[in-house]
Protein backbone atom coordinates (compact mmCIF):
# COMPACT_ATOMS: atom_id res chain seq x y z
CA UNK A 1 0.00 0.00 0.00
CA UNK A 2 1.93 2.89 -1.20
CA UNK A 3 -0.32 5.65 -0.50
CA UNK A 4 0.12 4.71 3.46
CA UNK A 5 1.84 8.00 4.65
CA UNK A 6 1.29 8.02 7.95
CA UNK A 7 3.24 7.42 10.55
CA UNK A 8 4.11 3.70 10.92
CA UNK A 9 5.19 3.37 14.20
CA UNK A 10 1.94 3.76 15.44
CA UNK A 11 0.79 0.75 13.88
CA UNK A 12 3.60 -1.25 15.44
CA UNK A 13 2.58 0.22 19.19
CA UNK A 14 -0.37 -0.67 18.44
CA UNK A 15 -0.47 -4.07 17.36
CA UNK A 16 0.72 -5.59 20.48
CA UNK A 17 -2.75 -4.51 22.06
CA UNK A 18 -5.19 -5.62 19.24
CA UNK A 19 -6.16 -9.28 21.02
CA UNK A 20 -7.61 -7.76 23.67
CA UNK A 21 -9.34 -4.92 21.35
CA UNK A 22 -11.09 -7.11 20.15
CA UNK A 23 -11.92 -8.91 22.98
CA UNK A 24 -13.04 -6.01 24.65
CA UNK A 25 -10.42 -6.43 26.86
CA UNK A 26 -8.65 -3.19 26.70
CA UNK A 27 -8.67 -0.05 28.80
CA UNK A 28 -11.37 3.02 27.17
CA UNK A 29 -8.24 5.61 26.21
CA UNK A 30 -5.98 2.76 24.47
CA UNK A 31 -9.58 1.90 22.50
CA UNK A 32 -9.94 5.45 21.50
CA UNK A 33 -6.63 5.66 20.05
CA UNK A 34 -7.33 2.56 18.22
CA UNK A 35 -10.23 3.87 16.68
CA UNK A 36 -8.32 7.30 16.38
CA UNK A 37 -5.57 5.65 14.74
CA UNK A 38 -7.39 3.36 12.22
CA UNK A 39 -9.90 6.15 11.35
CA UNK A 40 -6.69 7.15 9.32
CA UNK A 41 -4.96 3.55 8.45
CA UNK A 42 -6.28 1.13 6.29
CA UNK A 43 -3.81 -1.55 6.75
CA UNK A 44 -4.66 -1.56 10.67
CA UNK A 45 -8.23 -1.42 9.49
CA UNK A 46 -8.24 -4.70 7.45
CA UNK A 47 -5.63 -6.59 10.34
CA UNK A 48 -8.34 -5.55 13.45
CA UNK A 49 -10.93 -7.01 10.96
CA UNK A 50 -9.45 -9.72 9.66
CA UNK A 51 -7.73 -10.78 13.44
CA UNK A 52 -11.40 -10.39 14.68
CA UNK A 53 -12.77 -12.75 11.81
CA UNK A 54 -9.62 -15.40 12.40
CA UNK A 55 -11.27 -15.57 16.27
CA UNK A 56 -14.28 -15.43 15.11
CA UNK A 57 -14.02 -18.81 12.01
CA UNK A 58 -12.56 -20.96 14.96
CA UNK A 59 -15.15 -20.10 17.84
CA UNK A 60 -17.58 -20.96 15.46
CA UNK A 61 -16.37 -24.60 14.82
CA UNK A 62 -18.97 -26.98 15.63
CA UNK A 63 -17.74 -29.49 18.62
CA UNK A 64 -16.51 -32.16 17.76
CA UNK A 65 -17.30 -35.50 20.12
CA UNK A 66 -15.00 -38.16 21.31
CA UNK A 67 -16.35 -40.89 18.80
CA UNK A 68 -17.97 -43.86 20.38
CA UNK A 69 -14.83 -46.62 20.06
CA UNK A 70 -12.82 -43.90 21.27
CA UNK A 71 -15.23 -43.60 24.43
CA UNK A 72 -15.84 -47.24 24.76
CA UNK A 73 -12.00 -47.54 24.78
CA UNK A 74 -11.34 -44.99 27.37
CA UNK A 75 -13.78 -46.45 29.69
CA UNK A 76 -12.45 -50.12 29.39
CA UNK A 77 -8.86 -48.88 29.50
CA UNK A 78 -9.99 -47.41 32.82
CA UNK A 79 -11.88 -50.54 34.10
CA UNK A 80 -15.03 -48.74 33.92
CA UNK A 81 -16.71 -50.70 31.20
CA UNK A 82 -19.69 -51.20 33.56
CA UNK A 83 -20.58 -47.88 33.07
CA UNK A 84 -20.31 -47.27 29.64
CA UNK A 85 -24.43 -46.71 29.21
CA UNK A 86 -26.15 -43.85 31.03
CA UNK A 87 -29.58 -43.75 32.20
CA UNK B 1 -22.89 -53.54 27.13
CA UNK B 2 -24.00 -55.32 30.35
CA UNK B 3 -24.00 -54.44 33.76
CA UNK B 4 -24.24 -50.92 35.51
CA UNK B 5 -25.46 -47.78 34.15
CA UNK B 6 -24.16 -44.24 35.05
CA UNK B 7 -26.92 -42.21 36.43
CA UNK B 8 -25.53 -38.47 35.90
CA UNK B 9 -27.93 -37.06 38.25
CA UNK B 10 -27.05 -38.51 41.51
CA UNK B 11 -24.47 -35.83 42.20
CA UNK B 12 -26.41 -32.93 43.09
CA UNK B 13 -22.98 -30.64 42.21
CA UNK B 14 -19.61 -30.90 41.64
CA UNK B 15 -18.68 -30.63 45.35
CA UNK B 16 -20.64 -34.14 46.05
CA UNK B 17 -19.12 -35.53 42.62
CA UNK B 18 -15.12 -34.94 44.30
CA UNK B 19 -16.38 -36.16 47.93
CA UNK B 20 -17.20 -39.15 45.57
CA UNK B 21 -14.28 -39.30 43.32
CA UNK B 22 -11.81 -38.71 46.80
CA UNK B 23 -13.99 -41.43 47.99
CA UNK B 24 -12.38 -44.15 45.66
CA UNK B 25 -16.14 -44.32 44.34
CA UNK B 26 -15.84 -45.68 40.68
CA UNK B 27 -19.02 -44.51 39.56
CA UNK B 28 -18.13 -40.85 40.00
CA UNK B 29 -15.29 -41.78 38.34
CA UNK B 30 -17.26 -42.93 35.50
CA UNK B 31 -19.42 -39.71 35.80
CA UNK B 32 -16.29 -37.33 35.30
CA UNK B 33 -15.25 -39.01 32.24
CA UNK B 34 -18.94 -39.03 31.06
CA UNK B 35 -19.33 -35.41 31.54
CA UNK B 36 -15.84 -34.29 30.67
CA UNK B 37 -14.45 -36.60 28.02
CA UNK B 38 -15.40 -35.04 24.96
CA UNK B 39 -13.94 -31.67 25.99
CA UNK B 40 -10.32 -33.45 27.22
CA UNK B 41 -10.74 -35.65 23.98
CA UNK B 42 -10.84 -32.38 21.85
CA UNK B 43 -8.16 -30.74 23.47
CA UNK B 44 -5.84 -33.09 23.52
CA UNK B 45 -6.77 -34.09 19.44
CA UNK B 46 -5.87 -30.41 18.55
CA UNK B 47 -3.03 -30.58 20.55
CA UNK B 48 -1.37 -33.09 19.30
CA UNK B 49 -2.92 -33.14 15.82
CA UNK B 50 -3.60 -36.80 15.42
CA UNK B 51 -6.69 -39.04 16.70
CA UNK B 52 -4.38 -41.99 17.62
CA UNK B 53 -2.15 -39.89 19.92
CA UNK B 54 -5.13 -38.21 21.20
CA UNK B 55 -6.76 -41.33 22.29
CA UNK B 56 -3.59 -41.86 24.04
CA UNK B 57 -3.74 -38.67 26.17
CA UNK B 58 -7.10 -38.78 26.96
CA UNK B 59 -6.65 -42.02 28.40
CA UNK B 60 -3.52 -41.24 30.57
CA UNK B 61 -5.04 -38.04 31.43
CA UNK B 62 -7.98 -39.38 32.97
CA UNK B 63 -6.63 -42.35 34.44
CA UNK B 64 -4.32 -39.60 36.32
CA UNK B 65 -6.97 -37.26 37.04
CA UNK B 66 -8.75 -40.53 39.44
CA UNK B 67 -5.31 -41.90 40.88
CA UNK B 68 -4.32 -38.22 42.22
CA UNK B 69 -7.64 -36.48 42.74
CA UNK B 70 -6.62 -36.35 46.50
CA UNK B 71 -4.44 -33.42 45.25
CA UNK B 72 -7.20 -31.12 43.69
CA UNK B 73 -7.54 -28.88 46.48
CA UNK B 74 -10.58 -27.81 44.77
CA UNK B 75 -9.18 -23.82 44.26
CA UNK B 76 -10.18 -24.15 40.53
CA UNK B 77 -13.28 -25.72 38.77
CA UNK B 78 -12.85 -29.54 38.16
CA UNK B 79 -12.93 -28.87 34.13
CA UNK B 80 -9.78 -26.69 34.75
CA UNK B 81 -7.93 -28.99 37.01
CA UNK B 82 -8.83 -31.81 33.70
CA UNK B 83 -7.48 -29.62 31.20
CA UNK B 84 -4.06 -28.59 33.25
CA UNK B 85 -3.64 -32.47 33.35
CA UNK B 86 -4.78 -33.14 29.97
CA UNK B 87 -3.05 -30.31 28.37
CA UNK B 88 0.18 -31.46 30.11
CA UNK B 89 -0.30 -34.90 29.13
CA UNK B 90 -0.56 -33.99 25.28
CA UNK B 91 2.38 -31.18 25.33
CA UNK B 92 4.71 -34.14 27.04
CA UNK B 93 4.04 -36.43 24.31
CA UNK B 94 4.84 -34.43 21.26
CA UNK B 95 7.94 -33.73 23.25
CA UNK B 96 8.71 -36.90 23.34
CA UNK B 97 7.80 -37.67 19.90
CA UNK B 98 9.98 -35.11 18.87
CA UNK B 99 13.00 -36.23 21.19
CA UNK B 100 13.24 -32.80 22.07
CA UNK B 101 15.73 -31.41 24.34
CA UNK B 102 14.36 -28.00 23.57
CA UNK B 103 11.64 -27.10 26.27
CA UNK B 104 8.04 -26.57 25.08
CA UNK B 105 6.96 -24.56 28.11
CA UNK B 106 8.24 -21.38 27.20
CA UNK B 107 7.60 -19.92 23.58
CA UNK B 108 10.91 -19.03 21.64
CA UNK B 109 11.85 -15.68 21.48
CA UNK B 110 10.97 -14.36 17.90
CA UNK B 111 12.02 -11.83 16.07
CA UNK B 112 9.52 -9.04 16.60
CA UNK B 113 9.47 -8.64 12.75
CA UNK B 114 8.51 -12.06 13.35
CA UNK B 115 5.01 -10.66 14.08
CA UNK B 116 4.47 -7.49 11.89
CA UNK B 117 1.93 -8.57 9.80
CA UNK B 118 2.07 -9.16 5.83
CA UNK B 119 -0.85 -9.97 4.71
CA UNK B 120 -3.33 -6.73 4.62
CA UNK B 121 -5.68 -7.80 2.05
CA UNK B 122 -9.27 -8.12 2.69
CA UNK B 123 -10.91 -11.03 3.49
CA UNK B 124 -14.37 -11.19 1.40
CA UNK B 125 -16.31 -13.58 3.85
CA UNK B 126 -18.31 -13.37 6.64
CA UNK B 127 -17.36 -15.62 9.36
CA UNK B 128 -20.45 -18.19 9.50
CA UNK B 129 -21.24 -21.60 9.56
CA UNK B 130 -21.70 -21.57 6.31
CA UNK B 131 -18.72 -20.51 5.07
CA UNK B 132 -16.82 -22.82 6.80
CA UNK B 133 -16.34 -25.30 3.70
CA UNK B 134 -14.56 -28.93 3.90
CA UNK B 135 -11.40 -26.93 2.11
CA UNK B 136 -11.27 -24.03 4.62
CA UNK B 137 -11.61 -26.01 7.96
CA UNK B 138 -8.80 -28.21 6.34
CA UNK B 139 -6.66 -24.73 6.09
CA UNK B 140 -7.73 -24.01 9.50
CA UNK B 141 -6.68 -27.42 11.06
CA UNK B 142 -3.18 -27.09 9.40
CA UNK B 143 -3.06 -23.66 10.38
CA UNK B 144 -3.41 -24.53 14.20
CA UNK B 145 -0.71 -27.10 14.16
CA UNK B 146 1.55 -25.05 12.50
CA UNK B 147 1.88 -22.71 15.61
CA UNK B 148 4.18 -23.69 18.32
CA UNK B 149 2.66 -26.38 20.63
CA UNK B 150 3.13 -23.78 23.82
CA UNK B 151 1.14 -21.09 21.85
CA UNK B 152 -1.41 -23.96 20.37
CA UNK B 153 -2.49 -24.92 23.48
CA UNK B 154 -2.69 -21.28 24.67
CA UNK B 155 -4.93 -20.66 21.22
CA UNK B 156 -6.87 -24.16 21.85
CA UNK B 157 -8.12 -23.63 25.02
CA UNK B 158 -8.92 -19.71 24.83
CA UNK B 159 -10.52 -19.67 21.25
CA UNK B 160 -11.38 -23.59 20.57
CA UNK B 161 -12.83 -24.45 23.85
CA UNK B 162 -13.56 -20.82 24.82
CA UNK B 163 -12.14 -20.75 28.69
CA UNK B 164 -11.52 -17.47 29.94
CA UNK B 165 -8.29 -15.75 30.11
CA UNK B 166 -8.34 -16.46 34.20
CA UNK B 167 -8.96 -20.11 33.17
CA UNK B 168 -6.78 -20.57 30.12
CA UNK B 169 -4.05 -19.34 32.47
CA UNK B 170 -4.98 -21.44 35.52
CA UNK B 171 -5.16 -24.81 32.97
CA UNK B 172 -1.56 -24.03 32.11
CA UNK B 173 0.18 -22.70 35.18
CA UNK B 174 1.08 -19.40 33.66
CA UNK B 175 -0.39 -15.85 34.69
CA UNK B 176 -2.96 -14.00 32.43
CA UNK B 177 -1.02 -11.49 30.93
CA UNK B 178 1.52 -14.67 29.61
CA UNK B 179 -1.12 -16.48 28.69
CA UNK B 180 -2.11 -13.06 26.55
CA UNK B 181 1.18 -12.96 25.28
CA UNK B 182 1.00 -16.30 23.66
CA UNK B 183 -2.86 -15.96 22.62
CA UNK B 184 -1.85 -12.75 20.50
CA UNK B 185 1.21 -14.19 19.11
CA UNK B 186 -0.83 -17.40 18.03
CA UNK B 187 -3.88 -15.42 16.66
CA UNK B 188 -1.53 -12.99 14.52
CA UNK B 189 0.73 -16.11 13.19
CA UNK B 190 -3.11 -18.03 12.29
CA UNK B 191 -4.55 -14.67 10.80
CA UNK B 192 -1.38 -14.65 8.64
CA UNK B 193 -2.11 -18.42 7.73
CA UNK B 194 -5.95 -18.00 6.60
CA UNK B 195 -5.33 -15.17 4.87
CA UNK B 196 -3.34 -16.81 1.94
CA UNK B 197 -6.33 -18.38 1.03
CA UNK B 198 -9.03 -16.11 2.29
CA UNK B 199 -7.76 -13.09 0.60
CA UNK B 200 -7.06 -15.30 -2.55
CA UNK B 201 -3.37 -14.11 -3.28
CA UNK B 202 -4.03 -10.41 -2.78
CA UNK B 203 -1.52 -7.59 -2.31
CA UNK B 204 1.31 -8.34 0.56
CA UNK B 205 2.72 -5.53 2.29
CA UNK B 206 4.52 -4.31 5.39
CA UNK B 207 3.04 -1.77 7.77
Amino acid sequence: MSDHAHDHTTCHDLLGSLSDYIDGALENALCIEIETHMAECENCQVVVDTLRKTVLLYRDLPPEPMPADVEERLFKRMELSEYLTTV
Amino acid sequence: MPGLAIDLNIYPDETALLEALKAGDTHACACMVKHHGNQMYAVALRIVGDSDEAEEVVQEAFISACSKVDSFEGRSKLSTWLYRITTNAALMRLRKQRGDTVSLDEPQLMEEGDLVPRQLGDWQMEPSQEALTTELRQVMDEAVQGLNPTLRAAFVLRDIQGLSTEEAAAALDISESALKVRLHRARLQLRESLADYLAGGKEEARL
